[in-house]
């Protein structure tokens, strides 16, 4: 039996039809499979740049916050410290940029195919992910080269991840959206996201951070997903359980709510680009 | 809706909103000082009706044509059946899958490889992996880029390039299969492939639906046409008498406009009348048109003309722009305005001349203003069949020579 359609005019809140986000899955891989090819394909060095991109940021930081500020780490070496940090920071600053920048670079596809637009930025995780994913075993190699074993805790890696994604995508989805209209969203994104780096404990830690101002600090939620990584893969603190409910239910609401700002504007994406 | 209909339009009508220039801020930060400056004012939009209260049934297996002046909505209604923009009124069912051709290549992507495009070409164009994989021989056959497979499509000519994507989209599997003027790509040979295998797929009880301005291809192709006129169906039928209706249409919206062109009151920078010196020509020998636009009563600047010239299937065969002799006119006074077209040789048919009266956007068009005919009278030193000269835009002056 053919698949039968209705179309009609789009109602007042307008959900995607999840039926056919599903059927459309490929689209997703495909076109992260595309992203994946041409980064490691077009620069020599595609490799290397995800490898290089958070040792070296990680080794600045060491420099600067560990050597000339000599903040504290909780007695982790700061390199590894920093690393750790720009590993989950990376995923973040990466989803939100390039999912805010999808809808824009594939406008001619926007404009003139039918497929879920939705599938667009969402599909820049893909290769976000697989970038995380050699700059974790990267980290990996770093954690048994300064000794460093968090036990059981390395294996809610995925949560921390899944949890910087989510809110990340949140972000990315409604930023994509409003760039159609709004073109000098592109400008101004890069630099927030710049400003919230130094905003949220990736350089250095809670600790290092005077009482006056960490409350303002741990009411970032970043923070909570930050310290929640470092737990699993430094063994430092657990974050508290307040924390971890608290970065559930945020990046779950983000998430939604990008979604629906993201198919308040998905109507009129073709008649606008 | 009954089994044996693939498309059910009913009442379908889209609406775009245009809001003004100084209205539409394209920035956020302007929308926000916008806002902050006028918290409470609302943007005001004009309304442009695209399409109004479409409605019509397609059967199963029926290659249905849609023909329309520019401007008459057909883009539109294929956007509405491809769900690329949503209606604003109305609905429209389809018992089926949709695969569209609305441009080729859309989706292919430089730096990849042909077979990486084919794949991701082929899954934006709504087919599955397997499906893919099983045609895929059949595909590159079509497209005859076999020895390219792996190199990046950046390296293509043109016509691969354009083989390759049309292979791709030809093979979908959808039962309705939408085609917006994709068919005039490559050469003659690969077209007739292209027109062969779209008449395959009607044959094969597959909806198409196809959009043209090149008529030719429209009865080769289908056996029923819709007609749209200013975003309404204005005939719907057996595909000879609606191309009957629209031919006739184009020449009764000439009459039409010259009526309602005398009742323009004076003082408006117009065109109100357009007159050709013959009303039949030889394909080499000069035309002229002359035009005489009436003066303005606050004079804002000199303007320029352009012309198209179109033939009889709305393809525009020439532009003719007076700001390319370098000649810009006055509007205090009343102007009249001659344009000798003496090149390119046109070929026999019925022509029309637009006019575009332009500042610096357009202030008055008048789409039709002339109609002349070219007569079968060829510019050659011996008499030939449209066999020998068919296959152009327009007739050119050559000679072959032995050496």
């Amino acid at each position: 039996m053919a698949p039968h359609t209705v179309i009609g005019p789009p109602g007042p809140l307008h959900l995607p039809r999840w039926s056919e986000l599903w059927e459309a899955r490929e689209v997703l891989w495909r076109f992260g499979q595309r992203d994946i090819l041409l980064r490691y394909r077009q620069t020599l060095i595609g490799v290397a740049w995800v490898i290089l991109q958070p040792i070296v940021t990680a080794g600045v930081f060491a420099l600067v916050f560990g050597r000339v500020a000599q903040l504290p780490t909780g007695g982790i070496p700061y390199f590894l410290f920093g690393y750790v940090g720009t590993l989950l920071w990376t995923v973040f600053a990466s989803t939100v940029n390039r999912a805010a920048g999808s809808l824009v670079s594939n406008q001619a596809l926007v404009s003139k195919v039918f497929f879920p637009r939705l599938l667009v930025p969402l599909s820049t995780c893909v290769s976000v992910l697989v970038d995380f994913l050699v700059a974790l075993v990267i980290g990996f190699g770093l954690l048994w080269w300064f000794g460093v074993w968090p036990g059981w805790a390395i294996l809610t890696i995925p949560v921390w991840v899944t949890l910087c994604v989510a809110l990340a995508m949140g972000i990315g989805l409604a930023a994509a959206a409003i760039m159609v209209r709004y073109r000098d969203i592109a400008y101004v994104l890069p630099w927030a996201v710049q400003t919230l780096l130094y905003a949220s404990p990736v350089a250095y830690s809670l600790e290092a951070v005077p009482d006056a101002v960490r409350p303002y600090l741990l009411a970032n939620p970043l923070t909570w997903v930050l310290e929640g990584m470092r737990w699993a893969m430094l063994g430092s603190a657990a974050p508290p359980v307040w924390q971890i409910v608290g970065a559930v239910v945020v990046s779950g609401l983000v998430l939604f709510a990008g979604l629906l700002v993201f198919q308040r504007y998905e109507r009129e994406f073709a008649d606008l680009i | 809706m009954s089994a044996a209909t693939a498309i059910s339009v009913r009442g379908l009508g889209k609406t775009y909103r245009i809001a003004h220039a100084s209205d539409r801020p394209t920035r956020a930060t302007e929308a926000i000082v916008a806002r902050l400056r006028h918290p409470l004012r609302r943007t005001t939009f004009d309304r442009f009706e695209a399409l109004t209260e479409v409605s019509f049934d397609v059967a199963a297996g029926t290659a249905l044509g849609i023909i329309g002046r520019n401007g008459a909505g057909k883009s539109t209604l294929l956007k509405i059946l491809t769900r690329i923009t949503p209606p604003t009124r109305g609905q429209a069912e389809l018992a089926g899958r949709v695969g569209s051709l609305l441009e080729v290549g859309t989706g292919f992507h430089p730096e990849l490889t042909g077979r990486e495009n084919v794949f991701l070409n082929g899954t934006l164009l709504g087919m599955r992996r397997q499906e893919i994989t099983r045609r895929f021989d059949e595909i590159v056959d079509f497209s005859g880029c076999g020895q390219f497979l792996d190199t990046p499509v950046k390296r293509y000519s043109s016509g691969m390039y354009v083989r390759l994507a049309f292979a791709v989209a030809a093979h979908l599997e959808t039962e309705i299969l939408v085609i917006d003027e994709v068919l005039s790509v490559g050469d003659a040979d690969f077209q007739r492939r292209s027109v062969q295998k779209m008449r395959d797929a009607a044959a094969q009880g597959r909806t198409v639906l196809y959009v043209s301005h090149q008529l030719h291809t429209v009865t080769a192709l289908c056996s029923e046409a819709l007609l749209l006129d200013r975003g309404t169906v204005s005939a719907y039928g057996a595909v000879e008498d609606v191309l009957a209706t629209y031919r006739a249409s184009v020449a009764e919206h000439a009459v039409v406009q010259r009526e309602t062109r005398a009742q323009v009151p004076a003082g408006i920078l117009h065109v109100v009348a357009a007159t050709t010196t013959r009303l039949t020509y030889l394909p080499a020998e000069p035309k002229r048109f002359t035009f005489t636009i009436q003066a303005e009563a606050a004079p804002d600047g000199p303007y320029f003309l352009s012309c198209h010239i179109n033939d009889a299937n709305g393809g525009v065969v020439a532009q003719c722009d007076s700001r390319l002799g370098g000649l810009w006119f006055h509007p205090d006074q009343p102007q009249e305005v001659t344009l000798d077209l003496r090149q390119p040789w046109l070929k026999p048919g019925t022509y029309t001349v637009d006019v575009f009266l332009c500042r610096v956007g357009i202030v008055d068009v008048w789409d039709g203003a002339v109609t002349f005919d070219v007569e079968q009278e060829l510019p050659y030193a011996v008499t030939g069949t449209a066999e020998s000269f068919g296959r152009g835009m327009v007739l050119a002056d050559f000679d072959f020579g032995v050496r």
